[in-house]
C-alpha cells in the first residue's frame, strides 16, 4: 500500500538511475576492484603480508591509538557537550562553533600544525618534554592527532541528546533523595550511553582511517609510529600493489566488523529502553 | 503532615508566577490546585517539592510548623509524581520503585533484597503485581502512572504531590484512575496535593479545592462550597457552564426552571434554539425576547422536554428560582 | 545550603567543569589555529606574500579550485537525486542504499586513493590499455578529481536526506494534484524548502574537496606545478623545511575552514537546528 502510494511522485526511474550510476562508478566498482585485487593473492600470501612484524605493528598502533583516542574523546566530548549545553559563560557560542574546526580544517594543515606544536621546539612539545614525555614522533603523538580529529564526533552526537533531555527524570531522582553525582551515574549516564557509544564509534571509525593529521606528527618510523594508511602508501610507492590491496582490504574488513558489532550492541540498547 | 504556605511570591524574570500566595493544607486532606495554564498552580506545587524556590522575602513554607525553605528536595519528606511520570527508562519497574531506597546513605540503606521486597509490596498496593521486571516502555499510560505513584510512596513521604496526575491519559482510564486514587487516599490518609486544570476532576476528587488565576488564589474551600458560592465571576465561569445575565449576575444552566411562556412566575420568555436531547439531560439555547439578555443556555430533564413537546422555535418561559446571584467581587 | 535548582551543580563544580572543557578546547582548537598564523607570519609579511604568490603555489591553488569545481557539482547532482529517491519513495533495498551512500565515510582516504590506482595505475586493471592510448589518469589531474569525488561522495546526500525526510511528501503531492510536472515540483516546491540544507551540504562538500589530502596524495605523484593541490603543496614545503611558506599556504586553507564554520553558524541560525559537519 505504502509502496504504491509513495510512487505517486514522478522521478523514481530518473533518480534511481542517477543514484545507482554514481554509486557504482564512484564507490562500488572501485571498492570491488580493491577486493578483487586482494583476492588475487592466495591465503599464504595474505598470511605473509598480514603477519609480517611491520604490518602487525602498524595494525596494533592504528587500532590501539584509535581506540585510546576515541576513548579519551568520549570522556572529553561528554564534558564539552555538557558544559556547552548546561552552563552559560562568556565565549560559549564561539567555542560551540569552533568545535567543528577539526571537521573543517584540512588534515594537512592540522598535521603540520600539531607536528610543530608538539615537536621538540614547539610550545606543547617543550611542556611535555619537561614532564619527560615525547610529544611528536612517538605513538603519543599519533594519539594526540587522532584525538584532535575525533573528539568533535562525540560532542556533536551527545549535544543534541542533552539539549532534548527533559529535566523531569533528574528532578524525580532529586525528590527521591539522590544527589547530583548519584543522579549523573545512575540516571544521566545510562540515558546518554547510546549517544556516547555512537559518538565513540564515529570517532573510532574516523581515527582508524586518518592519514593527513597523523603523518607529520608521527615521524613514520616502521615498527614504532607507522600507521596502516602510511604502510599502504609505502607499499604503493614500491609498486607492491597487491600487498597494498591486501592490507587495505583487511583493514576495511576489520573496521567494518567492529562497526557492525558496535551497531548491533547499539540497537539492542535502544530497543531495550524504547 | 499539615502544610502552611505564607506570602509566597515567585518571579521568572519579569514574569510573576505566584503573587503573595498563602494557603493552609490540613493533615490528611486531599487538596486540588485548580486553574487554567499559567495560573501558577504547578509552580506552587514545585516550590513545595523543593524543585523551585520562592523569591527571597517574607515567604514561609511550614511542614508541621517547621520552615522547609532551606531543605533540599530529597530531604523534605515529599513524594512527587510528575506529569509525564518521569520514570527511569533504563530501569525495570521494580528498580524504579526501589530507586529512592537504593540512594539512601549506606547507614540507612536497606539490603538489596529488602528493597526489592518493598518494591514488590508497593506494586501489589497499586495493583500491578507481576509487572516488576517490565520496562516502563512496556506499560500503558495508566500503569506508568501507578508505577510513578509507587515510586514516590516508596520513600515513605509525609506529603504526596501530583502534577496533573491524569493529564496524559485517555478519558476512560482517567475516570477509573481518579476513583482509584480517591480510594487509595482514603486508605493511606496521606496529605496529598494535586494540580489539575479540569474542574470536574477537582470537584469529584478533592476535599479542598484551591482555584488559582493569574498567580493568585482566587478562592479555596470544599468542592460544594466553591461550586455553590463562587466568590468571583472567574470562579463561576471556570467551574462549569454558566449564563451571564445583565448586571454581572450569573446562573448555571441547570438552575433555570423551564416553563410554558404563559405559566405563572415566569421571569423571562424566549424561543428555543438548537435543542439537543441526545444524552441524560436536554440542552438548549433560549433566545430571550428581551433585548437586554443574550442567549441563555438551559439544561432540563429529558422527560420534561418530551412532555412539553418542545421543538426549535417554540416560545417558552424561564424562571430563575435561585435568582441570579451577584459574585462578591469581580 | 544555598538555593540552586536541583538539576544544576554547585558553583565550584561548575567552574571546574567549565575550566576543564575550555582548557581542552583551547589546547586542541585555539592554540593550533593561532599557531598557523603565528608560524606563517614568523618571518615577516614579505615572506608570507612571496609564499602565496609563488608560481607553484598559484598552480596548486588553481588545481585545487579545478578539482572542487568538478567534484562538488557532480556530487551535488548525485546528492539531490539520491535524497529524492530515498525520501520520496519506499522500495526494497532502501536501507541498504542508505548504508552504501555512507560507505565512503568509513573508508580511509588513503584507500580512496588506492582504489583508483588499482584500476587506472600502471599495474592496474586498465593500466596497459591506458598506456597504449597514451591516457594518464593516475599521477595526473583526472586521478585527483576521481579521488576527490570518492571522499566527498556522501556529503550533500547526507545533509539533504534528513531535511527532506522531515518535510515529507505532502506538498509535492499537492503540487502534483494541481497539475505540476516533476521538474516544476522540484524547482518550485521542493527546492525552496531545502535550499538552506542544500547550501549547507554543498559548503561541507566543498570544504572537504579543497582540503582533501590522503586520497589525493596517493594518486597525485606530487609533480610540482602540475599535480600538486594546495594541501599537497603544503606537504612538500613542510618536508623541505620551508616552514613559513608551508604555514603561509596553510593560512589559506585555515581561512577556508573558518569561513565554512562562519557560514555554517549562520545557516544553523536559519535552520534553527544543531547539525554538524561530519567526516
Amino acid at each position: 500500500m505504502a509502496l504504491i502510494a509513495r510512487r505517486i511522485l514522478p522521478g523514481y526511474g530518473l533518480t534511481l538511475g542517477i543514484t545507482l550510476a554514481f554509486l557504482s562508478s564512484i564507490v562500488l566498482v572501485p571498492l570491488a576492484a580493491l577486493f578483487l585485487k586482494a583476492a588475487g593473492l592466495g591465503p599464504s600470501d595474505w598470511a605473509r603480508i598480514l603477519t609480517s612484524p611491520r604490518t602487525l605493528a602498524a595494525f596494533r598502533l592504528t587500532f590501539g591509538a584509535s581506540a585510546a583516542a576515541a576513548g579519551v574523546s568520549t570522556v572529553f566530548g561528554l564534558l564539552i557537550a555538557w558544559v556547552l549545553v548546561r552552563y552559560r559563560f562568556p565565549g560559549r557560542r564561539i567555542l560551540d562553533a569552533m568545535v567543528d574546526l577539526p571537521f573543517a580544517l584540512p588534515t594537512a594543515v592540522a598535521g603540520i600544525t600539531l607536528a610543530q606544536l608538539y615537536g621538540p621546539r614547539g610550545w606543547m612539545g617543550q611542556v611535555l618534554q619537561a614532564l619527560g614525555i615525547q610529544g611528536a614522533y612517538s605513538p603519543f603523538g599519533v594519539f594526540i592527532a587522532l584525538t584532535f580529529i575525533s573528539f568533535p564526533f562525540v560532542v556533536r552526537t551527545v549535544q543534541p541528546v542533552l539539549e532534548d533531555l527533559q529535566p523531569d527524570a533528574e528532578e524525580a531522582a532529586a525528590t527521591l533523595g539522590a544527589n547530583r553525582l548519584v543522579t549523573f551515574r545512575r540516571i544521566l549516564l545510562p540515558t546518554l550511553f547510546p549517544a556516547l557509544l555512537t559518538g565513540f564509534t564515529l570517532a573510532f571509525a574516523r581515527a582508524i582511517g586518518e592519514y593527513g593529521s597523523v603523518v607529520f606528527i608521527s615521524g613514520n618510523l616502521p615498527f614504532k609510529t607507522e600507521i596502516l594508511p602510511l604502510l599502504i602508501i609505502g607499499q604503493l610507492e614500491q609498486f607492491h600493489y597487491s600487498a597494498a590491496a591486501v592490507i587495505a582490504a583487511s583493514m576495511l574488513l576489520v573496521s567494518f566488523t567492529l562497526l557492525f558489532l558496535i551497531n548491533l550492541l547499539q540497537r539492542r540498547l535502544v530497543a531495550r529502553s524504547h | 503532615m499539615s502544610i502552611s504556605i505564607q506570602h509566597l511570591t515567585k518571579s521568572f524574570g519579569s514574569y510573576r508566577a505566584l503573587d503573595d500566595v498563602s494557603l493552609d493544607v490540613p493533615e490528611g486532606s486531599l487538596t486540588a490546585l485548580l486553574g487554567p495554564s499559567g495560573s501558577g498552580k504547578t509552580t506552587l506545587l514545585r516550590i513545595l517539592a523543593g524543585l523551585e524556590f520562592a523569591d527571597p522575602g517574607g515567604a514561609r513554607i511550614l511542614f508541621d510548623g517547621v520552615d522547609v525553605a532551606q531543605i533540599p528536595a530529597g530531604d523534605r519528606g515529599i513524594g512527587f509524581v510528575f506529569q509525564h511520570y518521569a520514570l527511569f527508562r533504563h530501569m525495570s519497574v521494580a528498580e524504579n520503585i526501589g530507586f529512592g531506597l537504593s540512594v539512601l546513605p549506606a547507614s540507612q540503606r536497606p539490603p538489596r533484597k529488602e528493597i526489592r521486597e518493598r518494591a514488590l509490596d508497593l506494586l501489589k498496593r497499586v495493583k500491578l503485581d507481576g509487572l516488576q521486571d517490565r520496562r516502563p516502555s512496556e506499560l500503558s499510560g495508566g500503569q506508568r502512572q501507578r508505577v510513578a505513584l509507587a515510586r514516590a510512596l516508596a520513600v515513605q513521604p509525609k506529603v504526596l504531590l501530583l502534577d496533573e496526575p491524569f493529564g496524559a491519559l485517555d478519558a476512560q482510564v482517567r475516570k477509573d484512575l481518579r476513583r482509584w486514587l480517591r480510594q487509595f487516599h482514603d486508605e493511606i490518609g496521606l496529605t496529598t496535593l494535586f494540580v489539575t486544570h479540569d474542574q470536574e476532576e477537582a470537584l469529584e476528587l478533592a476535599d479542598q479545592v484551591v482555584v488559582m488565576r493569574h498567580a493568585r488564589i482566587e478562592q479555596s474551600g470544599a468542592p460544594q462550597e466553591i461550586y455553590d458560592q463562587p466568590r468571583t465571576s472567574f470562579v463561576y465561569e471556570f467551574l462549569g457552564e454558566v449564563n451571564k445575565l445583565p448586571g454581572d449576575r450569573y446562573i448555571r444552566p441547570h438552575e433555570i426552571e423551564l416553563k410554558f411562556a404563559a405559566d405563572e412566575g415566569v421571569d423571562l420568555t424566549g424561543r428555543v434554539h438548537r435543542l439537543f436531547v441526545a444524552g441524560p439531560i436536554a440542552r438548549m439555547g433560549i433566545l430571550p425576547d428581551s433585548p437586554a439578555f443574550q442567549e441563555i443556555e438551559v439544561w432540563a430533564p429529558r422527560e420534561q422536554v418530551r412532555e412539553m413537546a418542545l421543538t426549535d422555535g417554540d416560545l417558552v418561559g424561564l424562571r430563575f428560582p435561585t435568582f441570579p446571584r451577584l459574585p462578591l467581587k469581580s | 545550603m544555598s538555593l540552586r535548582p536541583v538539576t544544576s551543580e554547585s558553583l565550584p563544580v561548575r567552574i571546574v567543569l567549565i575550566a576543564c572543557a575550555v582548557g581542552f578546547l583551547g589546547l586542541f582548537l585555539l592554540v593550533p589555529l593561532g599557531l598557523v598564523f603565528v608560524e606563517a607570519l614568523r618571518r615577516g609579511g614579505s615572506v608570507f606574500l612571496a609564499a602565496l604568490t609563488d608560481r607553484h603555489a598559484l598552480s596548486a591553488i588553481r588545481l585545487t579550485l579545478f578539482a572542487a569545481a568538478i567534484a562538488v557539482p557532480l556530487n551535488t547532482l548525485f546528492g539531490i537525486a539520491a535524497a529524492w529517491l530515498i525520501t520520496k519513495f519506499r522500495f526494497k533495498g532502501r536501507t541498504w542504499l542508505l548504508a552504501l551512500i555512507d560507505l565512503p565515510f568509513a573508508v580511509s582516504p588513503v584507500i580512496a586513493g588506492l582504489v583508483w590506482a588499482l584500476i587506472f595505475g600502471a599495474q592496474g586493471w586498465l593500466g596497459p590499455w591506458l598506456a597504449e592510448h597514451d591516457i594518464r589518469i593516475i599521477f595526473a589531474v583526472p586521478g585527483i578529481v576521481l579521488a576527490t569525488l570518492f571522499v566527498t561522495f556522501p556529503f550533500v546526500a547526507r545533509e539533504l536526506i534528513p531535511v527532506m525526510e522531515m518535510q515529507g511528501t505532502d506538498e509535492e503531492e499537492a503540487a502534483l494534484t494541481l497539475g505540476a510536472g516533476g521538474w516544476q515540483i522540484f524547482r518550485r516546491v521542493t527546492l525552496p524548502n531545502i535550499r538552506w540544507g542544500l547550501l549547507y551540504g554543498v559548503l561541507l562538500c566543498n570544504a572537504r574537496a579543497m582540503g582533501e589530502f590522503g586520497a589525493v596524495s596517493v594518486v597525485s605523484g606530487h609533480i610540482r606545478g602540475k599535480t600538486n593541490t594546495l594541501p599537497l603543496h603544503i606537504e612538500v614545503l613542510y618536508n623541505e623545511y620551508q616552514f613559513s611558506a608551508a604555514f603561509a599556504a596553510a593560512t589559506l586553507l585555515a581561512l577556508l575552514a573558518l569561513l565554512t564554520l562562519g557560514l555554517k553558524s549562520l545557516l544553523e541560525l536559519r535552520l534553527g537546528s544543531h547539525s554538524s559537519i561530519r567526516h
